[in-house]
């Protein structure tokens, strides 16, 4: 069964080229057949994959299949190879399966869109994209995986080509995720150059051979990739592509932020997770990057009225939490709550989609309501992912994983109180703000009519996705709340077991209920705020103090102001006031000294006789002057 | 005797196309592509009947090798070989040859005859510069392609192509002279020193020269190279020339002549000069780098479609000349896929824009916009090279640049650093010609045919080639290395004749950090 592995991308990609090639041609259903089906045969290949690879393990817990030498150049020879331990099993499994479940909901949701066959191509390929990403064994062809999601990201983002605003935001999410991976590529340079291969473990054992812990080449290549784990996964300081990435189709948006590209970062920092144990200075700057994305996200997600943006910050913060818990050697936490999250991430959006269809194309939470009655479905699902989101206790998924999180970043060796009281307070404003979207959008009194239902397909995908939600949780629970360990056991093949400080171990029990209490009183407070008294919340947005934050936070932090004035403006004056290509005045310099001369010489012919003499006479002795004196 | 047909053959069929435009304009066009066809066969023949020996570990680099006196008194013959590097190359422009033609069926409604001749002439003159072991043979070639492109660009040209003819001749035909200039310097010393006198590229790798004269010699014939390639602050005439010339003319100006430049300074410039060209090393990748991003910044401020897609070749360019003067086997390997990807993908970007010019009359940027929804697949097909352009791993053009930074960083890590910047750059401007054409809003309105199948054809073409040099790269790395190799070899052999009686073969050379034979990259 393992020897199926190379199918899994495989299939979509082919799915992709189908679509790209014959797509316009068919009929919506044979697009959909063959979008949903080749991702569907794709997750169906990672169940088969997976219960073989844990049925009967490959030796060293690890499975490599070549399928061709990519280049080779003297002793540089990456292969399209690639390779299976349980950290990629596991993103095979969520990618494939939350990518069906979101490709089965645009089947529906996309129905009567133009563009049809190009959405599934560019979907299709997004997923064999990633499954390149996560699969591949060097570390070239993550890289390729790695730019075809951010390709993707950019086609989708612009998928409604003709609002020239929508490929502003495409190609910022492009450029922007490019500059990481510019980074990244040098990271790439790095490593070969010191050590000789690309292949992820070779690389992590002869970097564990040759380098010391805190060696300066180790640091470097370290940050270098962190740096294209923060383009891709929309953190300090690159996250500002994220929030206007909405411009794209709800599907696009559950695609990026739960299945493929922002996870890519936390995925590539897990997957060289050696390197960065001998560069404790970056790794504590991973942690650190961490915990002050997920606190400025969670402010400006507080400030936001367009339902997909509060859902957008929520996603930068959230994915702040993996940072968070990769920084302080959590490795197997992240992984957990990017399980989760991918989840109730991909079903808050996929919910979202379905009630700004049934608001016809209204993003604004301030101009809803009361849906709660109108759409009970998408109430009750929408309602377990944002439970799940603020981390509801006991009950959902997102409580045993950001929990688990908030454990380790304070009982860890490299943790502290500091980034444990970070992560308390990203928690606490997670759930104002999370709540604050459902009592907007769902409670109050109805302030539009819904005009559409959705249908059974969409309604199938919530159902899936919010039980996901709520059970996946169960794979990893807290010692006192039944210790489950599923899931750690089973990457501990591949991912170092988190250490934990013994003195500081057995505050578990305390600090989980803290985190509890401050999730339930964010619920209760978004209540009181945007459900109980608004008028006082609007007064406190009124005030001198609140309206200056109001605009920070709204605006993210002023971080594409900056960008704009420092970067984005200079250049483009730089390439418009050079449009004539300054160089050329040189030789336009020599042309015209030529005509200069020209009109100087021929001055000279004038049909003055006397001009010609005094010109023999001067010439003349000039000649005897030469050759009296030399 | 393989060698003179595959230049004769250009050159009769470029002449039986002139003669047969009396019949009417659809013979030279069948000549021409008949012509072709048969010279692409036939080298393909011999590329799969010889590409067994690239494997070999004992390997001549060279197949074939022709060789007759031609004026004997001065030591000038006509020598002719071919290696792997000149076989890719030599497909190369033969596969662009195909598609000039193909992409001017309809364009081209005015002396046909003429036009065909000349295309093919220029086709054969350079076939000959990728051919030539006889400097001075090598010299008449190169000198040779100016007058054919001069007529095509003159003749066929847009509104003003007089300027930019007269331009790209004087660049080219000044940068020559001081070529020429190194090349007798050469000779004389050569002479000089041996008593020998021949332009015979064999006997001339290995030349002591005194300095600093042996620094100006390669000084004028980098000059040259670098007029051609063209390397900034001497790319002038290129915007000009693109913008000017018909569809034809940019293909063959961005696929087959700005290939010579890099191909003189791999097969000529720092094999016969490696000392001084080393030395020189630093300066030329300075400038390399200095073109990847000055290219890609004012290709950013164009509104003209054909000169912003020329800027990006400047661009481009940059990353050829910063991989040669790495002077390793990776970053050799990497200039030279660039020079190929290059060649089909921004000649699939020029074929397009010559496409829109058909149907809408225009190449200003901001008369257009919203082209996909009434041309999705000439969109599609743009998609394919802007982003082979913005160096998107599975296209040829990124297994290039990275090979050339990854050879790079070996030579010098900040050049490798500011290079890789080039990635940010090309990501805004390509993204910029797919906004500026086929996305936003269709301001004016148009509605247009989308590609015929010919078109079509073209774009299928150039799209799996360079989605073939992306994905399995490894049949034109292995074709090529022999000949790195060699190059490689002469340069450390020149290098040695000059400076073996000040040290010892037991010291490392110089310039060792650069070269790196067969080991390759250990670290």
């Amino acid at each position: 069964m393992l020897g199926l592995l190379w199918l899994i991308p495989v299939i979509p990609l082919i799915g992709f080229i189908l679509l790209a090639i014959i797509g316009p041609r068919l009929s919506r259903t044979a697009v959909a057949i063959i979008g949903v089906g080749s991702v569907g045969i794709s997750a169906i290949l990672a169940i088969l994959v997976a219960i073989s690879f844990i049925s009967s393990p490959p030796a060293g817990n690890a499975f490599t299949q070549t399928l061709w030498t990519w280049i080779n150049v003297t002793n540089f020879n990456p292969g399209i190879s690639f390779y299976l331990d349980s950290l990629s099993m596991i993103m095979v499994l969520v990618v494939t399966f939350v990518g069906f479940v979101i490709h089965l909901y645009s089947a529906e949701h996309m129905l009567h869109q133009e563009g049809y066959s190009r959405f599934f191509a560019y979907m299709n390929l997004f997923v064999g994209s990633m499954l390149i990403l996560v699969l591949a064994n060097n570390l070239l062809l993550l890289y390729l995986g790695w730019e075809g999601v951010g390709l993707c990201s950019y086609l989708l983002i612009g998928f409604w080509y003709t609002n020239p605003a929508n490929g502003r935001a495409a190609r910022k999410a492009f450029i922007v995720t490019r500059v990481g991976d510019a980074a990244m590529a040098i990271g790439l340079f790095l490593l070969f150059n010191n050590l000789a291969t690309l292949n992820i473990q070779d690389v992590m054992q002869r970097a564990a051979q040759t380098w010391q812990i805190g060696s300066p080449l180790a640091v470097t290549a370290a940050a270098l990739l962190l740096g294209g784990a923060v383009g891709k996964s929309a953190q300090l300081p690159l996250q500002t592509w994220l929030p206007d990435a909405m411009a794209g189709p709800s599907p696009v948006s559950a695609l990026i932020h739960a299945a493929t590209m922002v996870t890519a970062g936390v995925y590539l920092i897990a997957r060289t997770h050696v390197l960065f144990s001998l560069a404790p200075s970056v790794q504590l700057a991973v942690a650190i990057v961490g915990a002050a994305t997920l606190l400025l996200a969670g402010f400006s997600a507080l400030t936001q009225w367009d339902i997909k943006r509060v859902l957008a910050y929520s996603t930068i913060s959230q994915i702040g939490y993996m940072f968070l818990a990769l920084g302080v050697g959590a490795w197997s936490a992240a992984i957990f709550h990017f399980m989760t999250h991918a989840f109730f991430k991909a079903l808050l959006f996929l919910a979202a989609g379905v009630v700004i269809d049934a608001m016809n194309d209204e993003h604004n939470m301030f101009k809803m309501g009361g849906l709660r009655t109108q759409l009970p479905l998408t109430f009750w699902t929408f309602l377990i992912g944002s439970s799940a989101l603020s981390a509801l206790p006991l009950i959902t998924s997102g409580f045993y994983s950001k929990d688990l999180i908030l454990f380790d970043a304070y009982a860890s060796p490299s943790g502290s109180t500091w980034l444990w009281l970070a992560g308390l307070v990203g928690a606490f404003l997670t759930s104002i703000y999370t709540f604050r979207m459902v009592f907007l959008t769902f409670f109050g009194k109805p302030k539009t009519k819904a005009v559409y239902q959705p249908g059974s397909r969409i309604n199938l995908a919530l159902i899936v996705l919010a039980a996901f939600a709520l059970l996946i949780g169960f794979l990893e629970t807290p010692s006192f709340l039944g210790n489950i360990n599923v899931l750690g056991n089973f990457l501990s093949a591949s991912l170092p077991a988190t250490s934990i400080l013994p003195q500081r171990a057995g505050s578990e029990g305390i600090l989980e209920l803290v985190s509890a209490v401050i999730s339930l009183v964010g619920i209760y407070l978004a209540y009181l705020l945007f459900l109980r008294v608004p008028k006082t919340t609007e007064a406190m947005v009124q005030s001198p103090v609140g309206a200056v934050l109001h605009r920070y936070w709204f605006s993210g932090w002023g971080f594409d102001w900056l960008y704009d004035t420092v970067l984005v403006r200079p250049f483009v004056w730089m390439a418009n006031s050079n449009k004539n290509d300054f160089i050329d005045l040189l030789y336009k310099g020599i042309i015209r000294l030529n005509e200069a001369l020209h009109r100087v010489l021929s001055n000279t012919e004038n049909g003055l006789v006397r001009w010609y003499a005094t010109g023999i006479a001067i010439g003349a002795v000039i000649i005897i002057a030469i050759v009296v004196f030399l | 005797m393989i060698l003179p047909w595959i230049i004769i053959i250009l050159v009769i069929g470029g002449t039986l196309a002139w003669i047969a435009g009396r019949f009417g304009p659809h013979w030279p066009r069948w000549i021409s592509l008949a012509t072709l066809g048969i010279h692409f066969g036939f080298l393909l023949y011999l590329w799969i009947q010889n590409y067994s020996i690239f494997t070999l570990t004992t390997r001549s680099p060279w197949f074939a090798l022709f060789d007759i006196p031609w004026i004997s008194q001065i030591g000038i013959s006509f020598s002719l070989g071919m290696d792997g590097l000149s076989l890719l190359l030599i497909l190369l422009i033969n596969l662009l040859g195909i598609m000039a033609v193909a992409c001017s069926w309809n364009a081209i409604k005015d002396r046909v005859g003429f036009f065909h001749f000349n295309l093919m002439w220029i086709l054969a003159s350079i076939t000959g510069v990728f051919l030539a072991l006889d400097l001075f043979l090598f010299y008449f070639f190169w000198e040779l392609m100016l007058v054919p492109l001069y007529f095509l660009i003159g003749i066929w040209g847009y509104e003003n192509r007089i300027y930019a003819t007269i331009k790209f001749f004087i660049f080219t035909q000044v940068s020559g002279l001081f070529m020429l200039l190194g090349i007798l310097g050469l000779y004389f010393v050569h002479g000089a020193n041996t008593g020998v006198y021949t332009f015979s590229y064999f006997q001339l790798l290995g030349t002591k020269l005194p300095q600093p004269l042996g620094f100006l010699l390669m000084l004028g014939m980098f000059l040259a190279f670098a007029v051609k390639l063209p390397v900034v602050p001497f790319h002038t005439w290129l915007p000009d020339a693109h913008t000017e010339a018909p569809t034809a003319g940019s293909v063959d100006l961005a696929g087959l002549v700005l290939k010579v430049g890099a191909y003189g300074m791999i097969r000529f410039l720092i094999p016969l000069f490696p000392k001084d060209s080393l030395s020189f090393a630093p300066i030329a990748m300075a400038l390399g780098i200095i073109g990847i991003l000055y290219g890609a910044i004012v290709a950013f401020g164009q509104t003209d479609l054909k000169r912003l897609i020329a800027y990006t070749s400047i661009s481009h360019m940059g990353f050829v000349i910063l991989g040669i003067f790495a002077w390793n086997t990776i970053a050799l390997q990497g200039a030279i896929i660039i020079m190929i990807a290059h060649g089909i993908s921004t000649s699939g970007l020029f074929i397009m824009v010559g496409d829109l010019m058909s149907r809408l009359h225009t190449r200003d940027f901001r008369r257009m916009g919203g082209l996909w929804s009434t041309l999705p697949r000439m969109g599609g097909a743009a998609m394919v090279f802007t982003l082979a352009s913005l160096g998107l791993p599975g296209l040829g053009n990124f297994v290039g640049e990275f090979l050339v930074l990854l050879g790079v960083y070996r030579v010098s890590i900040p050049a490798a650093a500011l290079a890789t910047l080039g990635f940010i750059v090309a990501t805004i401007y390509s993204l910029w010609i797919i906004q500026g054409a086929f996305h936003g809003r269709n301001t004016e309105g148009w509605k247009l045919q989308d590609m015929s199948s010919r078109e079509a054809a073209i774009m299928t073409t150039l799209i799996a080639v360079i989605l073939w040099l992306g994905i399995y790269p490894q049949t034109v790395l292995n074709t090529s290395l022999p000949a790195v190799e060699a190059m490689q070899k002469y340069a450390i052999e020149t290098q040695q004749t000059i400076v073996s009686p000040q040290i010892s073969p037991a010291q490392p050379l110089p310039i060792e950090g650069s070269i790196t034979i067969n080991t390759g990259g250990k670290p």
